[in-house]
């Protein structure tokens, strides 16, 4: 019998992260937003519109779990205790399902305010690159939404379909941005988008001796192209961004720039405070501080009661 | 805002589009859909909006092809219900239908 591998090549490393110097017990609204996506849940929890904590993790099989697991994954360092936030928002695909939430905002509002609060208020499209949907969002200088377009029908270009093809190759996930560069010449992509028929042109790739890192580069391009059709029809205006998780896959992204013919905005806070405090900067945490944001909004806008139990 | 439901596959672009700026809620276009596959309610995506807007229901924005094939949309010289009911002019739908209909009479 042949040496079974159990590596698992689609599993990205799970984060979390505490700001030191924020004390949340002076802090007068203490806001959360919970993203429970497809593929990844992230938690943030806002002191006072400041981003005090955040997790990311994977998507279970089970939402409330999921959530769950999100959250006391972002307090596991602080002693904030769930009880102690006043108004939680869910978001994401299980937002309905997010047991510690008092309101669910849909994603496409919350991508928007946080692309709008992490990259700054000049942001004018966004386009989140989730894990099983794409959705492209025209916004204003505040973050509301102008006009957006989703595509949740298909997998193509989207994080799971990363995620299949790095098992597929066997190569981490992380990995094939940076390696799809490292050929001789640009590949033709691969020419379909279904994921499953993507997923045998790969096989066949494979089986004719090409190499690995030409094959990464013809899938990125692949999924720059996907992305591209949906912004072509939506209209990309600078300042233009890229939220979720393949906003972390240079390999797409640059693909993605050469063919918009613009380039995307530095990942990086607008906030310099944040900047010098070198405060992590995830793309995939952008809904969750979208939804933190709102709570925060509406409770100063007396729309919404504090829950808060202790 | 400009909400596009809908979906764009290997066939075309197949969208309603809602203007939400110039949607006033009044629901006739919910009354004359066949498919019922609007509604009226609380606008999901501006969450500070007041006024209920029209919206096409969920279960409805994966299938609207085939939800919104028996209007043909965009095809001959009659709009869709929805879009002729609509006084404001809110509502659109996308140019897959127009092609496909018209790929079939040729």
């Amino acid at each position: 019998m042949g040496q079974e591998v159990k590596q698992e090549f689609w599993r990205w490393p799970e984060t979390n992260w505490v700001n030191p110097n924020i004390d949340w017990k002076k802090g007068k609204l203490i806001t959360a937003g919970v993203d429970v996506g497809s593929v990844s849940t992230q938690a943030v929890v806002m002191v006072d519109g400041e981003l005090f904590a955040y997790g990311n993790t994977r998507t279970g099989s089970d939402s409330p779990n999921s959530a769950w697991n999100g959250m006391n994954f972002t307090l596991e360092k602080t002693d904030l205790k769930v009880d102690n936030i006043d108004y939680t928002i869910g978001t994401g695909y299980g937002r309905v399902n997010v047991p510690m939430a008092q309101q669910a905002i849909t994603e496409i509002s919350c991508h928007a305010r946080g692309a709008n609060f992490m990259y700054g208020p000049e942001v004018r499209t966004v386009m989140d690159m989730g894990g099983q949907d794409c959705k492209a969002i025209n916004t204003d200088e505040r973050g509301k939404v102008l006009n957006f377009i989703m595509n949740d029908k298909c997998a193509a270009g989207t994080g799971r379909g990363m995620e299949v093809f790095a098992d597929l190759i066997r190569v981490p996930v992380w990995e094939i941005g940076p390696r799809s560069f490292n050929i001789s010449k640009e590949p033709p992509m691969i020419s379909s988008t279904c994921v499953v028929f993507a997923k045998s042109e790969v096989i066949g790739l494979l089986e004719a001796g090409t190499p690995e890192n030409e094959i990464m580069a013809a899938y990125c391009s692949a999924m720059a192209h996907r992305i591209m059709e949906l912004l072509n029809r939506l209209g990309v205006k600078e300042k233009f961004v890229i939220t979720g998780g393949i906003a972390k896959n240079e390999g797409v992204v640059k693909r993605l720039e050469k063919e918009l013919k613009i380039k995307t905005a530095e990942r990086v806070w607008y906030n310099k405070d944040y900047r010098d405090k070198n405060i992590p900067f995830d793309t995939q945490i952008a809904g969750a501080i979208g939804a933190a944001l709102f709570g925060n909004a509406l409770l100063k806008m007396g729309k919404a009661k504090s829950a808060r139990k202790a | 805002m400009i909400a596009n439901y809908g979906f764009k596959d290997g066939s075309g672009d197949w969208y309603v589009t809602i203007d939400t700026d110039k949607c006033n809620g009044c629901g006739k276009c919910v009354e004359v859909c066949p498919a019922k596959a609007l509604e009226v309610g609380p606008d999901e995506v501006d969450v500070f909006r007041e006024e209920p807007v029209v919206f096409i229901k969920h279960e409805e924005r994966k299938k609207i092809r085939y939800t919104c094939a028996p209007c043909k949309p965009g095809f001959g010289a009659a709009s869709a219900p929805c879009v002729a009911a609509c006084e404001t002019k809110a509502i659109s739908h996308s140019d897959g239908w127009k092609k496909l209909y018209q790929g079939l009479r040729r």
